[in-house]
Protein backbone atom coordinates (compact mmCIF):
# COMPACT_ATOMS: atom_id res chain seq x y z
CA UNK A 1 0.00 0.00 0.00
CA UNK A 2 3.00 2.03 -0.36
CA UNK A 3 2.51 5.57 -1.99
CA UNK A 4 4.54 6.14 -5.55
CA UNK A 5 7.62 5.43 -4.85
CA UNK A 6 8.39 3.79 -8.16
CA UNK A 7 7.98 5.34 -11.22
CA UNK A 8 5.82 3.33 -13.03
CA UNK A 9 2.37 2.41 -11.43
CA UNK A 10 -1.28 1.58 -11.32
CA UNK A 11 -3.67 2.97 -8.59
CA UNK A 12 -6.51 0.71 -8.06
CA UNK A 13 -10.12 2.80 -8.40
CA UNK A 14 -12.28 0.24 -8.53
CA UNK A 15 -11.09 -3.73 -7.54
CA UNK A 16 -13.32 -5.38 -9.65
CA UNK A 17 -15.28 -8.51 -8.00
CA UNK A 18 -12.17 -10.84 -8.19
CA UNK A 19 -9.28 -9.47 -9.37
CA UNK A 20 -6.38 -11.68 -8.66
CA UNK A 21 -2.60 -11.80 -9.66
CA UNK A 22 -1.73 -15.31 -11.66
CA UNK A 23 0.76 -17.24 -13.44
CA UNK A 24 0.43 -20.63 -14.96
CA UNK A 25 0.21 -22.17 -11.44
CA UNK A 26 1.91 -23.67 -8.29
CA UNK A 27 2.93 -27.34 -9.00
CA UNK A 28 3.78 -30.24 -6.38
CA UNK A 29 2.11 -28.99 -2.98
CA UNK A 30 -1.11 -30.63 -3.16
CA UNK A 31 0.05 -33.04 -0.46
CA UNK A 32 0.49 -30.55 1.81
CA UNK A 33 -3.01 -28.89 1.01
CA UNK A 34 -2.17 -26.41 -1.34
CA UNK A 35 -4.12 -26.21 -4.60
CA UNK A 36 -2.44 -25.65 -8.07
CA UNK A 37 -4.58 -22.32 -8.61
CA UNK A 38 -3.08 -20.47 -11.70
CA UNK A 39 -4.73 -18.66 -14.45
CA UNK A 40 -7.71 -20.13 -15.08
CA UNK A 41 -8.40 -20.01 -18.83
CA UNK A 42 -4.81 -20.89 -19.65
CA UNK A 43 -4.66 -20.60 -23.40
CA UNK A 44 -6.01 -16.93 -22.95
CA UNK A 45 -3.41 -16.70 -20.03
CA UNK A 46 -0.71 -17.46 -22.68
CA UNK A 47 -2.44 -15.18 -25.24
CA UNK A 48 -2.12 -12.31 -22.89
CA UNK A 49 1.54 -13.14 -22.20
CA UNK A 50 2.64 -14.25 -26.06
CA UNK A 51 1.00 -10.71 -27.41
CA UNK A 52 3.14 -8.40 -24.99
CA UNK A 53 6.17 -10.62 -25.72
CA UNK A 54 6.22 -11.85 -22.65
CA UNK A 55 7.75 -14.84 -20.65
CA UNK A 56 4.97 -17.87 -20.93
CA UNK A 57 4.95 -17.74 -17.17
CA UNK A 58 4.95 -13.84 -16.25
CA UNK A 59 2.34 -12.68 -14.09
CA UNK A 60 -0.85 -11.15 -15.53
CA UNK A 61 -4.14 -9.80 -13.66
CA UNK A 62 -7.03 -11.74 -13.85
CA UNK A 63 -10.46 -10.48 -13.62
CA UNK A 64 -14.12 -12.35 -13.10
CA UNK A 65 -17.55 -10.73 -14.23
CA UNK A 66 -16.89 -6.71 -13.52
CA UNK A 67 -13.24 -5.63 -13.96
CA UNK A 68 -11.07 -2.98 -12.28
CA UNK A 69 -10.57 0.57 -13.06
CA UNK A 70 -6.80 1.59 -12.88
CA UNK A 71 -5.59 4.99 -13.52
CA UNK A 72 -2.55 4.89 -14.76
CA UNK A 73 0.73 6.78 -14.07
CA UNK A 74 4.23 6.62 -15.86
CA UNK A 75 5.80 6.52 -19.28
CA UNK A 76 4.06 4.66 -22.12
CA UNK A 77 3.49 1.13 -21.78
CA UNK A 78 1.82 -1.82 -23.86
CA UNK A 79 -1.16 -3.55 -22.34
CA UNK A 80 -3.32 -6.47 -23.91
CA UNK A 81 -6.80 -7.45 -22.87
CA UNK A 82 -8.03 -10.82 -23.59
CA UNK A 83 -10.86 -12.72 -23.53
CA UNK A 84 -14.05 -11.78 -24.01
CA UNK A 85 -14.00 -8.23 -22.60
CA UNK A 86 -15.65 -5.03 -23.17
CA UNK A 87 -13.30 -2.11 -21.79
CA UNK A 88 -12.45 1.21 -22.24
CA UNK A 89 -9.92 4.29 -21.91
CA UNK A 90 -10.05 7.31 -20.44
CA UNK A 91 -8.08 9.76 -21.83
CA UNK A 92 -8.25 13.67 -21.33
CA UNK A 93 -12.27 12.62 -20.73
CA UNK A 94 -12.29 10.88 -23.83
CA UNK A 95 -13.64 7.76 -23.64
CA UNK A 96 -11.44 5.75 -26.76
CA UNK A 97 -12.53 1.81 -27.27
CA UNK A 98 -10.36 -0.83 -28.35
CA UNK A 99 -10.65 -4.40 -28.87
CA UNK A 100 -9.06 -7.29 -27.00
CA UNK A 101 -6.38 -9.41 -28.41
CA UNK A 102 -4.44 -6.17 -29.24
CA UNK A 103 -1.64 -4.52 -28.19
CA UNK A 104 -2.62 -0.59 -27.16
CA UNK A 105 -0.50 2.15 -25.73
CA UNK A 106 -1.35 3.52 -21.87
CA UNK A 107 -0.44 6.83 -21.56
CA UNK A 108 0.72 8.93 -18.45
CA UNK A 109 -3.11 9.65 -16.46
CA UNK A 110 -4.81 7.24 -18.77
CA UNK A 111 -7.45 5.39 -16.66
CA UNK A 112 -8.23 1.97 -17.77
CA UNK A 113 -11.96 0.96 -17.38
CA UNK A 114 -12.47 -3.09 -17.35
CA UNK A 115 -16.23 -2.98 -17.57
CA UNK A 116 -17.13 -6.44 -17.84
CA UNK A 117 -16.67 -10.01 -19.52
CA UNK A 118 -19.17 -10.58 -22.21
CA UNK A 119 -21.68 -13.81 -21.48
CA UNK A 120 -18.12 -15.39 -20.12
CA UNK A 121 -16.28 -15.59 -16.65
CA UNK A 122 -12.43 -14.51 -16.53
CA UNK A 123 -10.71 -12.30 -18.16
CA UNK A 124 -6.80 -11.34 -18.50
CA UNK A 125 -4.65 -7.75 -18.59
CA UNK A 126 -1.26 -8.48 -19.18
CA UNK A 127 1.25 -5.49 -19.85
CA UNK A 128 4.88 -5.17 -21.50
CA UNK A 129 6.40 -5.41 -18.72
CA UNK A 130 6.49 -7.26 -14.97
CA UNK A 131 4.15 -6.47 -11.75
CA UNK A 132 5.65 -6.31 -8.73
CA UNK A 133 4.52 -9.14 -7.29
CA UNK A 134 5.10 -11.81 -4.52
CA UNK A 135 6.87 -15.05 -5.17
CA UNK A 136 5.62 -17.79 -2.89
CA UNK A 137 6.61 -21.60 -3.20
CA UNK A 138 7.68 -21.16 -6.91
CA UNK A 139 4.28 -19.05 -7.94
CA UNK A 140 2.52 -15.78 -7.83
CA UNK A 141 -0.70 -17.21 -8.05
CA UNK A 142 -2.69 -15.50 -5.68
CA UNK A 143 -4.86 -18.33 -3.49
CA UNK A 144 -7.15 -16.03 -1.39
CA UNK A 145 -8.16 -19.15 1.15
CA UNK A 146 -4.86 -20.27 2.55
CA UNK A 147 -4.00 -16.33 1.90
CA UNK A 148 -0.66 -17.13 -0.43
CA UNK A 149 1.19 -15.43 -3.38
CA UNK A 150 1.12 -12.13 -5.11
CA UNK A 151 -0.65 -9.11 -3.15
CA UNK A 152 -0.31 -10.87 0.46
CA UNK A 153 -2.59 -13.47 -0.75
CA UNK A 154 -5.98 -11.24 -1.33
CA UNK A 155 -7.99 -9.73 -4.01
CA UNK A 156 -7.08 -6.40 -5.31
CA UNK A 157 -8.31 -3.66 -2.81
CA UNK A 158 -9.72 -0.24 -3.47
CA UNK A 159 -6.77 2.08 -3.43
CA UNK A 160 -3.80 0.37 -4.00
CA UNK A 161 -0.98 0.81 -5.79
CA UNK A 162 0.43 -1.62 -8.48
CA UNK A 163 4.50 -0.93 -8.85
CA UNK A 164 5.26 -2.09 -12.05
CA UNK A 165 9.20 -2.64 -13.52
CA UNK A 166 10.90 -4.30 -16.22
CA UNK A 167 8.71 -1.75 -18.46
CA UNK A 168 9.49 -2.88 -22.09
CA UNK A 169 10.24 -0.70 -25.14
CA UNK A 170 6.50 0.37 -26.95
CA UNK A 171 5.69 -3.02 -28.76
CA UNK A 172 4.54 -3.42 -32.53
CA UNK A 173 0.56 -3.85 -32.75
CA UNK A 174 0.69 -7.56 -32.20
CA UNK A 175 -2.97 -8.61 -32.98
CA UNK A 176 -4.75 -11.48 -33.37
CA UNK A 177 -8.24 -12.14 -34.44
CA UNK A 178 -9.62 -15.06 -32.37
CA UNK A 179 -12.85 -15.49 -31.00
CA UNK A 180 -14.04 -17.20 -27.42
CA UNK A 181 -15.90 -20.21 -28.81
CA UNK A 182 -18.84 -21.04 -26.24
CA UNK A 183 -19.53 -24.52 -25.19
CA UNK A 184 -22.23 -26.19 -23.99
CA UNK A 185 -21.37 -30.22 -24.15
CA UNK A 186 -18.81 -30.47 -21.58
CA UNK A 187 -16.83 -34.02 -22.73
CA UNK A 188 -16.01 -35.67 -19.59
CA UNK A 189 -14.42 -39.50 -18.50
CA UNK A 190 -15.99 -41.76 -16.22
CA UNK A 191 -15.26 -41.15 -12.69
CA UNK A 192 -13.74 -44.13 -9.86
CA UNK A 193 -17.33 -43.40 -8.53
CA UNK A 194 -19.50 -44.23 -11.21
CA UNK A 195 -20.82 -47.49 -10.12
CA UNK A 196 -22.13 -45.29 -6.92
CA UNK A 197 -24.95 -44.57 -9.08
CA UNK A 198 -27.92 -46.09 -10.86
CA UNK A 199 -28.92 -46.88 -14.08
CA UNK A 200 -31.45 -43.91 -14.15
CA UNK A 201 -29.25 -41.56 -12.07
CA UNK A 202 -26.52 -42.05 -14.44
CA UNK A 203 -28.80 -41.77 -17.85
CA UNK A 204 -30.17 -38.46 -16.69
CA UNK A 205 -26.97 -36.93 -15.54
CA UNK A 206 -26.06 -37.59 -19.46
CA UNK A 207 -29.35 -36.75 -21.02
CA UNK A 208 -30.86 -33.85 -18.65
CA UNK A 209 -29.22 -29.90 -18.63
CA UNK A 210 -27.57 -28.73 -15.78
CA UNK A 211 -27.58 -25.53 -14.28
CA UNK A 212 -24.60 -23.25 -13.80
CA UNK A 213 -25.47 -21.44 -10.14
CA UNK A 214 -24.36 -18.90 -8.34
CA UNK A 215 -22.55 -20.72 -5.93
CA UNK A 216 -19.48 -20.82 -8.16
CA UNK A 217 -15.76 -19.16 -8.26
CA UNK A 218 -12.40 -19.84 -8.71
CA UNK A 219 -12.97 -23.19 -6.19
CA UNK A 220 -15.27 -24.74 -8.06
CA UNK A 221 -18.87 -24.90 -10.61
CA UNK A 222 -21.75 -25.99 -8.55
CA UNK A 223 -24.60 -27.49 -10.52
CA UNK A 224 -28.46 -27.54 -10.25
CA UNK A 225 -30.31 -30.07 -12.28
CA UNK A 226 -31.88 -33.11 -11.65
CA UNK A 227 -30.95 -35.20 -8.61
CA UNK A 228 -27.88 -37.56 -9.25
CA UNK A 229 -29.17 -40.46 -6.34
CA UNK A 230 -26.57 -42.79 -5.09
CA UNK A 231 -27.16 -46.53 -4.61
CA UNK A 232 -23.77 -47.50 -2.45
CA UNK A 233 -23.17 -44.61 -0.14
CA UNK A 234 -22.93 -40.72 -0.69
CA UNK A 235 -19.56 -40.20 1.09
CA UNK A 236 -16.47 -42.43 0.29
CA UNK A 237 -13.11 -42.12 2.73
CA UNK A 238 -11.30 -38.57 1.51
CA UNK A 239 -8.62 -38.86 -1.18
CA UNK A 240 -7.20 -36.82 -3.63
CA UNK A 241 -9.04 -34.66 -6.01
CA UNK A 242 -7.51 -32.78 -9.34
CA UNK A 243 -9.15 -29.90 -11.49
CA UNK A 244 -12.09 -30.88 -13.17
CA UNK A 245 -13.31 -33.97 -11.07
CA UNK A 246 -17.32 -33.60 -10.65
CA UNK A 247 -18.13 -34.81 -7.32
CA UNK A 248 -21.76 -35.71 -6.40
CA UNK A 249 -22.79 -34.34 -2.82
CA UNK A 250 -25.21 -36.28 -0.38
CA UNK A 251 -27.56 -34.01 -2.00
CA UNK A 252 -27.43 -35.48 -5.26
CA UNK A 253 -25.92 -32.20 -6.98
CA UNK A 254 -22.52 -32.02 -9.08
CA UNK A 255 -19.53 -29.63 -8.22
CA UNK A 256 -16.86 -29.54 -10.75
CA UNK A 257 -13.52 -28.83 -8.85
CA UNK A 258 -11.65 -26.14 -10.59
CA UNK A 259 -8.35 -24.31 -9.88
CA UNK A 260 -8.28 -23.37 -6.36
CA UNK A 261 -10.25 -26.37 -5.37
CA UNK A 262 -9.42 -28.19 -1.81
CA UNK A 263 -6.56 -30.83 -2.48
CA UNK A 264 -8.62 -34.15 -1.05
CA UNK A 265 -12.66 -34.19 -0.71
CA UNK A 266 -14.55 -37.38 0.34
CA UNK A 267 -18.00 -36.93 -2.41
CA UNK A 268 -17.93 -39.94 -4.70
CA UNK A 269 -16.74 -38.88 -8.20
CA UNK A 270 -18.96 -39.24 -11.14
CA UNK A 271 -16.37 -38.24 -13.88
CA UNK A 272 -13.51 -36.05 -14.75
CA UNK A 273 -13.89 -33.01 -17.57
CA UNK A 274 -11.36 -33.66 -20.34
CA UNK A 275 -8.27 -31.05 -20.33
CA UNK A 276 -9.35 -29.71 -23.73
CA UNK A 277 -12.39 -28.69 -22.76
CA UNK A 278 -10.88 -26.87 -18.94
CA UNK A 279 -11.01 -23.51 -20.32
CA UNK A 280 -14.07 -23.01 -21.61
CA UNK A 281 -15.59 -24.80 -19.08
CA UNK A 282 -14.46 -22.21 -16.75
CA UNK A 283 -15.99 -19.83 -18.63
CA UNK A 284 -19.69 -20.84 -18.29
CA UNK A 285 -21.06 -17.84 -16.28
CA UNK A 286 -23.74 -18.73 -14.03
CA UNK A 287 -27.22 -18.75 -14.79
CA UNK A 288 -25.86 -20.80 -18.15
CA UNK A 289 -27.36 -24.53 -18.79
CA UNK A 290 -24.83 -27.41 -19.67
CA UNK A 291 -24.93 -30.99 -20.57
CA UNK A 292 -22.62 -33.68 -19.89
CA UNK A 293 -20.87 -36.57 -22.87
CA UNK A 294 -19.02 -39.46 -21.90
CA UNK A 295 -16.06 -39.82 -24.18
CA UNK A 296 -13.09 -42.39 -23.58
CA UNK A 297 -9.21 -41.90 -22.80
CA UNK A 298 -7.87 -42.36 -26.19
CA UNK A 299 -10.14 -39.53 -27.51
CA UNK A 300 -9.70 -37.12 -24.87
CA UNK A 301 -5.71 -37.06 -25.44
CA UNK A 302 -6.57 -37.19 -28.90
CA UNK A 303 -8.69 -34.27 -28.80
CA UNK A 304 -5.51 -32.32 -26.21
CA UNK A 305 -3.14 -32.89 -29.30
CA UNK A 306 -5.65 -30.91 -31.44
CA UNK A 307 -6.88 -28.26 -28.51
CA UNK A 308 -2.51 -28.08 -28.48
CA UNK A 309 -2.01 -27.50 -31.86
CA UNK A 310 -5.05 -25.03 -32.09
CA UNK A 311 -3.44 -22.55 -29.28
CA UNK A 312 -0.01 -23.24 -30.69
CA UNK A 313 -1.80 -21.70 -34.23
CA UNK A 314 -3.08 -18.70 -33.03
CA UNK A 315 0.05 -18.10 -31.17
CA UNK A 316 1.93 -17.94 -34.57
CA UNK A 317 -0.80 -15.44 -35.75
CA UNK A 318 0.70 -13.49 -33.10
CA UNK A 319 2.62 -10.11 -34.70
CA UNK B 1 0.81 -52.95 -3.19
CA UNK B 2 -0.92 -51.11 -5.55
CA UNK B 3 -4.23 -52.82 -6.54
CA UNK B 4 -5.20 -51.22 -9.04
CA UNK B 5 -3.88 -48.22 -10.87
CA UNK B 6 -6.65 -46.46 -13.42
CA UNK B 7 -7.01 -43.30 -14.90
CA UNK B 8 -8.61 -40.01 -13.22
CA UNK B 9 -9.45 -38.36 -16.44
CA UNK B 10 -7.14 -37.77 -19.12
CA UNK B 11 -4.31 -36.13 -16.59
CA UNK B 12 -4.21 -38.10 -13.57
CA UNK B 13 -3.69 -41.40 -12.34
CA UNK B 14 -5.45 -43.21 -9.36
CA UNK B 15 -3.80 -45.44 -7.13
CA UNK B 16 -5.70 -47.87 -5.13
CA UNK B 17 -4.52 -49.18 -2.37
CA UNK B 18 -7.35 -50.84 -0.65
CA UNK B 19 -10.57 -49.65 0.89
CA UNK B 20 -9.67 -49.73 4.32
CA UNK B 21 -8.35 -47.21 6.91
CA UNK B 22 -5.26 -48.55 8.80
CA UNK B 23 -1.69 -47.77 9.02
CA UNK B 24 -0.17 -50.26 7.46
CA UNK B 25 -2.17 -49.43 3.69
CA UNK B 26 -1.19 -45.94 4.59
CA UNK B 27 2.28 -46.40 5.01
CA UNK B 28 2.28 -48.01 1.87
CA UNK B 29 0.93 -45.28 -0.22
CA UNK B 30 3.41 -43.34 1.76
CA UNK B 31 6.23 -45.03 0.76
CA UNK B 32 4.96 -44.56 -3.15
CA UNK B 33 4.72 -41.28 -2.52
CA UNK B 34 8.05 -40.65 -1.02
CA UNK B 35 9.51 -42.67 -3.57
CA UNK B 36 7.88 -41.30 -6.18
CA UNK B 37 8.86 -37.25 -5.12
CA UNK B 38 12.57 -38.57 -5.10
CA UNK B 39 12.15 -39.98 -8.86
CA UNK B 40 11.83 -37.36 -11.41
CA UNK B 41 9.35 -38.90 -13.66
CA UNK B 42 8.77 -36.63 -16.40
CA UNK B 43 5.55 -34.65 -16.20
CA UNK B 44 4.04 -34.96 -12.61
CA UNK B 45 2.57 -31.87 -11.47
CA UNK B 46 1.10 -33.05 -8.24
CA UNK B 47 0.94 -36.37 -5.95
CA UNK B 48 -1.80 -36.57 -3.29
CA UNK B 49 -1.44 -39.19 -0.98
CA UNK B 50 -4.53 -39.77 1.23
CA UNK B 51 -6.02 -42.88 3.79
CA UNK B 52 -5.53 -45.43 0.80
CA UNK B 53 -5.23 -43.77 -2.36
CA UNK B 54 -2.85 -41.98 -4.53
CA UNK B 55 -3.78 -39.44 -7.18
CA UNK B 56 -0.21 -38.59 -9.86
CA UNK B 57 -1.25 -35.67 -11.52
CA UNK B 58 0.21 -34.78 -14.88
CA UNK B 59 0.87 -32.46 -17.48
CA UNK B 60 -0.93 -33.56 -20.51
CA UNK B 61 1.60 -32.04 -22.66
CA UNK B 62 4.74 -34.29 -21.77
CA UNK B 63 3.56 -37.21 -20.88
CA UNK B 64 0.37 -39.28 -20.81
CA UNK B 65 -1.68 -41.95 -18.61
CA UNK B 66 0.11 -45.09 -20.50
CA UNK B 67 3.38 -43.66 -20.12
CA UNK B 68 3.24 -42.71 -16.52
CA UNK B 69 1.44 -45.96 -15.61
CA UNK B 70 4.34 -48.29 -16.66
CA UNK B 71 6.59 -46.06 -15.05
CA UNK B 72 4.70 -46.15 -11.48
CA UNK B 73 4.63 -50.07 -11.87
CA UNK B 74 8.26 -50.92 -12.27
CA UNK B 75 8.56 -48.06 -9.86
CA UNK B 76 11.57 -49.72 -7.57
CA UNK B 77 10.89 -49.02 -4.32
CA UNK B 78 13.53 -48.26 -1.71
CA UNK B 79 12.52 -49.85 1.43
CA UNK B 80 11.85 -47.99 4.85
CA UNK B 81 11.74 -44.55 3.06
CA UNK B 82 10.59 -43.43 6.30
CA UNK B 83 13.56 -41.30 7.12
CA UNK B 84 11.63 -38.02 6.56
CA UNK B 85 9.12 -38.90 9.33
CA UNK B 86 9.95 -36.93 12.35
CA UNK B 87 7.80 -37.40 15.71
CA UNK B 88 6.47 -33.72 16.60
CA UNK B 89 5.14 -32.42 19.89
CA UNK B 90 2.14 -30.11 19.89
CA UNK B 91 1.42 -28.13 22.86
CA UNK B 92 -2.98 -27.64 23.58
CA UNK B 93 -4.12 -25.14 25.70
CA UNK B 94 -7.95 -26.91 26.84
CA UNK B 95 -9.54 -23.93 28.65
CA UNK B 96 -13.29 -23.53 27.95
CA UNK B 97 -12.78 -20.67 25.28
CA UNK B 98 -11.06 -22.98 23.30
CA UNK B 99 -12.13 -26.35 23.73
CA UNK B 100 -15.72 -25.55 22.10
CA UNK B 101 -17.25 -28.83 22.37
CA UNK B 102 -15.99 -30.40 25.61
CA UNK B 103 -19.02 -30.04 27.42
CA UNK B 104 -21.24 -32.03 24.89
CA UNK B 105 -18.03 -34.31 24.26
CA UNK B 106 -18.85 -35.50 28.20
CA UNK B 107 -22.90 -36.08 27.44
CA UNK B 108 -22.02 -37.50 24.42
CA UNK B 109 -19.11 -39.96 25.32
CA UNK B 110 -20.22 -40.22 28.94
CA UNK B 111 -17.37 -39.56 30.45
CA UNK B 112 -15.74 -36.65 32.38
CA UNK B 113 -13.38 -33.48 31.06
CA UNK B 114 -10.45 -34.87 32.94
CA UNK B 115 -10.18 -38.32 31.26
CA UNK B 116 -11.28 -37.25 28.17
CA UNK B 117 -8.12 -35.23 28.16
CA UNK B 118 -6.13 -37.72 29.87
CA UNK B 119 -6.66 -40.49 27.38
CA UNK B 120 -6.39 -37.78 24.71
CA UNK B 121 -2.71 -36.73 25.48
CA UNK B 122 -1.45 -40.80 26.18
CA UNK B 123 -1.30 -41.57 22.68
CA UNK B 124 0.83 -40.74 19.62
CA UNK B 125 -1.22 -40.22 16.24
CA UNK B 126 -0.22 -40.73 12.91
CA UNK B 127 -0.51 -38.47 10.01
CA UNK B 128 -2.39 -40.41 7.32
CA UNK B 129 -2.56 -37.29 4.94
CA UNK B 130 -2.21 -33.56 5.19
CA UNK B 131 -4.64 -31.34 2.97
CA UNK B 132 -8.26 -30.06 2.04
CA UNK B 133 -7.52 -26.75 3.39
CA UNK B 134 -3.62 -25.96 3.11
CA UNK B 135 -1.76 -27.76 5.78
CA UNK B 136 -4.36 -29.52 7.40
CA UNK B 137 -2.89 -33.32 9.20
CA UNK B 138 -5.41 -36.37 9.77
CA UNK B 139 -4.45 -37.71 12.51
CA UNK B 140 -5.22 -41.16 13.76
CA UNK B 141 -5.75 -43.23 15.62
CA UNK B 142 -8.01 -42.15 18.76
CA UNK B 143 -8.78 -44.48 21.71
CA UNK B 144 -11.80 -46.11 20.79
CA UNK B 145 -13.50 -44.62 23.87
CA UNK B 146 -13.41 -41.04 22.38
CA UNK B 147 -15.35 -42.28 19.18
CA UNK B 148 -17.81 -39.22 18.66
CA UNK B 149 -19.65 -38.00 15.74
CA UNK B 150 -19.40 -35.08 13.68
CA UNK B 151 -21.37 -32.29 15.07
CA UNK B 152 -24.94 -32.39 13.06
CA UNK B 153 -24.78 -28.89 11.86
CA UNK B 154 -21.24 -27.80 11.01
CA UNK B 155 -19.96 -24.59 12.36
CA UNK B 156 -19.67 -21.73 9.76
CA UNK B 157 -16.45 -20.35 11.54
CA UNK B 158 -13.74 -22.95 13.38
CA UNK B 159 -10.73 -20.97 15.01
CA UNK B 160 -7.27 -21.11 13.89
CA UNK B 161 -5.57 -23.39 15.15
CA UNK B 162 -8.27 -25.48 17.53
CA UNK B 163 -7.96 -29.35 17.75
CA UNK B 164 -10.90 -31.26 16.76
CA UNK B 165 -11.82 -34.62 16.92
CA UNK B 166 -14.16 -37.04 14.93
CA UNK B 167 -14.91 -40.74 14.36
CA UNK B 168 -10.88 -42.51 14.57
CA UNK B 169 -9.49 -39.28 13.82
CA UNK B 170 -8.13 -35.82 15.24
CA UNK B 171 -7.03 -32.65 13.53
CA UNK B 172 -5.73 -29.17 13.28
CA UNK B 173 -7.69 -26.35 11.92
CA UNK B 174 -4.78 -24.06 10.29
CA UNK B 175 -7.15 -21.36 8.94
CA UNK B 176 -10.20 -20.66 10.66
CA UNK B 177 -12.85 -22.68 8.31
CA UNK B 178 -16.14 -24.08 8.09
CA UNK B 179 -15.96 -27.82 9.85
CA UNK B 180 -17.76 -30.08 11.60
CA UNK B 181 -15.47 -31.55 13.91
CA UNK B 182 -15.49 -31.67 17.78
CA UNK B 183 -13.04 -29.18 19.33
CA UNK B 184 -11.27 -29.54 22.57
CA UNK B 185 -8.75 -26.90 22.60
CA UNK B 186 -6.13 -24.55 20.94
CA UNK B 187 -2.43 -24.67 19.87
CA UNK B 188 -0.35 -21.65 19.80
CA UNK B 189 1.71 -23.43 17.01
CA UNK B 190 1.37 -22.97 13.78
CA UNK B 191 1.16 -25.64 11.67
CA UNK B 192 0.88 -23.72 8.26
CA UNK B 193 3.38 -21.03 8.16
CA UNK B 194 2.84 -18.75 4.83
CA UNK B 195 5.99 -17.48 5.77
CA UNK B 196 7.88 -19.85 5.23
CA UNK B 197 9.36 -19.94 1.98
CA UNK B 198 10.44 -23.95 1.58
CA UNK B 199 8.34 -26.34 4.14
CA UNK B 200 5.66 -24.35 5.54
CA UNK B 201 3.98 -27.32 6.75
CA UNK B 202 4.94 -28.58 10.22
CA UNK B 203 3.31 -32.14 9.89
CA UNK B 204 3.91 -34.82 6.84
CA UNK B 205 1.97 -37.28 5.85
CA UNK B 206 3.60 -40.05 7.74
CA UNK B 207 5.00 -38.16 10.54
CA UNK B 208 3.71 -39.40 14.60
CA UNK B 209 2.02 -36.08 16.37
CA UNK B 210 2.11 -36.37 20.52
CA UNK B 211 -0.15 -33.46 21.65
CA UNK B 212 0.80 -32.19 25.23
CA UNK B 213 -1.48 -29.87 27.71
CA UNK B 214 -0.45 -26.19 28.71
CA UNK B 215 -2.03 -23.48 30.73
CA UNK B 216 -3.40 -20.40 29.30
CA UNK B 217 -0.04 -18.33 30.70
CA UNK B 218 1.91 -20.63 28.49
CA UNK B 219 -0.26 -20.51 25.36
CA UNK B 220 -0.26 -17.16 25.74
CA UNK B 221 3.84 -16.92 26.02
CA UNK B 222 3.96 -19.09 23.05
CA UNK B 223 1.66 -16.21 21.25
CA UNK B 224 4.48 -13.53 21.71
Amino acid sequence: MKKNTNKNYFEVLRPGINSTFQDYGRNNFYHIGIPFSGAMDNRNFLLANTISNNEINNPVLEFAYQGPKLKYIGENISINVTGDVNFKIIRKNKNLEFSCYENIILENNDCLDILSTNRSVYGYLSIGGKFEVDYYLNSCSTNTKAKIGANNGEKLEKGQIIHLKNIKKILPKNKIEYLNSKIENIRIIKGPHFDHFSKDAIDSFFSDEFNVTKLSDRMGIRLKGPKISNIKNTNIKSEGLVKGVIQITADGDPIIMLSDHGTIGGYPKIGVVISADYDKLVQIPPGSKIKFKEINLKDAETIFKLYQMETQTLISHIK
Amino acid sequence: MIKNISNLGDAALYCDFGTEVNKEINRNVINYFNNLRDSNFLGITNITPSYNKLVISFDLKLTSFAKLKKQVENLELKKNNNSKNNLIKIPVCCVEEFALDIKRLQKLLKINEAKIYETFFSKNYYCYMTGFIAGMPFLGDMDKSLFAKRLETPRVKVPKNSIGITEQFCNIYTFESPGGWNIIGKTPVDIFDNKKNNEPNLINPGDTISFYPISKLEYEKKYE
